[in-house]
């Protein structure tokens, strides 16, 4: 299998470049993920993020002949012989495959992906019925690996600003959840030109979601909840 | 030259859901916490965790944490310190309520309370042939669904982390052996730091790694075992290692017991429900020491599946795509990736496969690192915390029951957290003076690996240690294997010594971080096995040939390895509970 690999070492190098790799794939090497660590036991400097190896992780993420995915849930056999890897768009490289993704995880902070409710705990669980709790199937299951992030032209002009598909899926799974009681907060703090409504639609968050998740999907909730206040 | 020195109340060094549980509890404290991982919080290992986590809420069947600790005493195979598994159970609702009130996602029963499933060795009326539903589940994705909870909390908290931090070794003080803090590496910059603290903790998870098969993470080297056993400290019970039933063959991914717990068993090629010889009562959902061996049998014996007869099938099937989709749709999507095998359909093919460590840095419930000194078997260490799977507090003992571990990682995360807090507030406000030699011992590595210009290949001798412990070291055990094992893991100690990396950047440099970590693998290949060897007996996860049997009379005993001479040295199980009478060892069937 041919790979050709983005390198870059700011240590090293003046610029970024396209390396080779030839790499000899075992009967067991099924996933991408598998020929990445063939490559690097040719070129022990080639320098990619990688841990559980079966999609829940969400470390090795990559752009993969032009789409974003995971590396150990993408299988060779769906690839064609000649692969191109890149490191995900939209965020600084720090090395290689590896970008630096404090601005992704600065929009994620800033939707407070955590469970508001003042009133005092009770002894036991809080009641939530199983139709309440399906309400978070789709949205709680995401990996933060920021696939749909960086797949999402808004995002690459404004990451400053637009909170990206990962953090308004996780906005929402805090708005869908009968036991939060920020709903107001939440809205408010959206309702921003930019924030949520750098949503364009465009849905490559949905098509590149290695959990099949529904970003978009989420986001047209938010912007029902904010019409429905204001009327 | 001098590193730069960063100075906390507390350190905490891994970020799953023992670290981030004993994190918590640290900041709300308002103490200066610093919580150090080599990955982002939520790539933690724990995320992986799949089926439940126990308690005995008592929402779909009577139960009571006597049974509980019951359930989890005779799963130990007794080797279990009852103090700690009572402490445990104890205190699983609360601390599992607490998960809820932080918004986990637990699955619901119509009720509206958490829905809890049946799990392996998890009995009403203790060991009765009645199964308690007991694992609360979140789908099969509980542990992704616990950890980001945590980490969300944390967030709200205000915890600092250090994210791409390596901890290289730990820091003591001459004079009576505190622990100050750790030496770290910045993964992005490849500097080194020295972090001081009145209370280090260690939930550095497990090290599933020195096998070849494993259903675990790339990043589980067993770190913090490495830097304790190069610090002095022993290791405890490192001779158990768990083979959980069904990890997808060849993949080593793991499939949760859950499945079983649903209604799905195991086949052989004959299409016959072997557990039943095995384990009449529990079936499939015996303890997972029992259900390995079973498996194991069955596939020497000639009754595997597929063209090398090397595996066996869990179906499902007939549980139907609705259960399946609901409960189970985190093992629908890997086993479509990883077995072309969509359980709708077909069967799963699975193989007993290293999934978790037994044993760890000794501790009490507290989560006090405890070491012989003088006349006591188990001294505090002043300074030193550790949790979760990288500790042997011990409520595991030779065999770990399934949902316990995650309960294991937020119990002790949270006691451990509160013990730090009260003995920081005990100490004086300056910090102690650090030695001069601090930081020597990672120089000296770290010098060693970049002045070294040739020499062996990481992965080579790390793929050569995960060989020799897999064929040496395995689900059945036998004396000239585990001889053979002991020099061979020693031959590979030798060679990790000499490595050399073709990397020579300072930038993300993880050439030099598998180095580091190989040096882990090693200190934890050889305290399993040279303990392994020693442990004349079968118990639990430990299973020999020659010793096929039990033998309470020599070996109710926890094992201590010291890295030093690879010296052994043992202590007293507490059979003795907190409150409640002891469980005599009996024996042990399902």
């Amino acid at each position: 299998m041919k790979l050709t690999i983005y390198r870059y070492d700011p240590d090293q190098d003046e610029r970024p470049y396209l390396k080779d790799y030839e790499v000899e794939l075992a009967q067991s090497d099924r996933m991408l993920l598998d020929a990445l660590v063939r490559a690097k036991a040719q070129d022990d400097s080639l320098a990619f993020r990688r841990s559980c190896r079966e999609g829940v992780c969400g470390s090795d993420a990559i752009n993969i002949n032009g789409r974003n995915g995971l590396a150990c849930i993408t299988k060779i056999a769906d690839l064609p012989q000649h692969v191109t890897l890149r490191p995900l768009p939209g965020l600084p490289v720090i090395r290689d495959l590896i970008v630096d993704m404090t601005q992704f995880f600065r929009q994620y902070e800033s939707v407070k992906p955590y469970l508001v409710n003042h009133d005092a705990p009770p002894e036991r669980e809080r009641l939530q019925s199983p139709v309440e709790r399906d309400e978070l199937n789709g949205l709680y299951e995401c990996i933060l690996c920021a696939c749909c992030t960086t797949a999402c032209p808004s995002f690459w002009w404004n990451p400053d600003k637009f909170v990206g598909p990962a953090g308004l899926l996780q906005a929402y799974r805090f708005l869908a959840d009968s036991r939060d009681q920020a709903t107001s907060e939440r809205l408010d703090d959206l309702e921003d030109p930019y924030r949520l409504f750098r949503c364009h639609t465009i849905m490559n968050c949905v098509d590149v979601c290695p959990k099949n998740l529904n970003p978009t999907r989420a986001i047209g909730k938010i912007k029902e909840m904010m019409v429905r206040r204001a009327v | 030259m001098t590193l730069p020195v960063r100075r906390f109340d507390a350190i905490v060094v891994g970020a799953g859901g023992s670290g981030l549980r004993a994190s918590l509890e640290l900041s709300r404290a308002n103490l200066k916490v610093a919580v150090l991982s080599k990955v982002f919080p939520t790539r933690s290992h724990t995320v992986a965790a799949q089926g439940g986590i126990a308690a005995p809420l008592a929402n779909s069947t009577e139960d009571h944490w006597h049974w509980h600790m019951y359930d989890t005493v005779k799963g130990s195979d007794y080797l279990g310190d009852q103090d700690a598994i009572e402490y445990m159970c104890r205190r699983a609702n609360e601390v599992v309520v607490e998960l809820e009130h932080m918004g986990l996602p637990f699955d619901r029963l119509e009720n509206g309370k958490i829905y809890q499933r049946p799990f392996g060795g998890h009995t009403q009326d203790y060991g009765s042939p009645k199964m308690a539903m007991r694992a609360c589940a979140a789908a099969d994705r509980t542990g992704h669904a616990m950890l980001h909870t945590l980490y969300q909390q944390n967030l709200r908290a205000n915890t600092q982390f250090f994210v791409e931090w390596m901890a290289l070794d730990l820091i003591r003080d001459p004079q009576d052996g505190a622990v100050l803090g750790v030496t770290a590496l910045e993964m992005e910059t490849g500097e080194v730091s020295i972090l001081q603290a009145k209370a280090t903790l260690f939930a550095t998870g497990g090290a599933g790694r020195i096998y070849w098969a494993t259903t675990n993470a790339f990043i589980n080297t067993g770190d913090g075992l490495g830097m304790a056993a190069r610090a002095g400290i022993p290791l405890e019970d490192m001779e158990f290692w768990q083979f959980h039933p069904t990890g997808v063959a060849g993949a080593g991914v793991l499939i949760t017991e859950g499945v079983r717990g649903e209604g799905g068993y195991l086949l052989n090629k004959d299409g016959d429900r072997f557990m039943e010889r095995y384990a009449p009562n529990a079936r499939d959902l015996a303890s997972r020491d029992v259900v390995s061996r079973a498996m194991t049998t069955e596939i020497k014996e000639g009754r595997g599946c597929g063209e090398h007869g090397d595996h066996v099938l869990l179906k499902l099937d007939h549980l139907g795509p609705e259960v399946i989709n609901q409960r189970l749709p985190g093992i629908r999507e890997i086993a479509i990736k990883f077995a072309n095998a969509d359980p709708v359909r077909d069967p799963i093919p699975v193989v007993p496969t290293v999934h978790y460590q037994m044993g760890g840095i000794p501790t009490n419930y507290l989560g006090q690192v405890v070491v012989p000194e003088g006349a006591s078997k188990e001294a505090v260490l002043p300074g030193f915390y550790a949790s979760g799977e990288c500790a042997c507090v011990s409520v595991h003992g030779a065999n770990r029951l399934g949902t316990n571990s995650l309960l294991d990682l937020v119990v002790f995360g949270k006691a451990a957290g509160e013990q730090m807090v009260r003995d920081i507030a005990a100490l004086p406000r300056p910090h102690r003076n650090l030695p001069k030699d601090a930081a020597d011992a990672s120089r000296a590595r770290l010098a060693r690996l970049d002045g070294a210009t040739s020499g062996e290949r990481v992965d080579a001798v790390a793929n050569d240690l995960r060989r020799a412990m897999q064929a040496h070291c395995g689900v059945f055990r036998f004396p000239e294997e585990l001889v053979k094992g002991v020099e061979m893991v020693k031959a590979i100690a030798a060679r990790a010594a000499r490595t050399s990396i073709g990397d020579r950047s300072m930038v993300f440099n993880t050439a030099r971080i598998e180095a580091l970590e190989l040096d882990n693998l090693v200190e934890t290949a050889m305290a399993t096995v040279v303990s392994a060897e020693a442990r004349k007996e079968s118990r639990g996860a430990q299973a020999r040939a020659d010793f096929p049997e039990r033998d309470d009379a020599n070996w109710i005993k926890h094992t201590l390895w010291y890295r030093e001479g690879n010296r052994l040295e043992y202590k007293p199980v507490h059979l003795k509970a907190l409150s409640v009478e002891t469980f005599e060892p009996k024996v042990r069937s399902y």
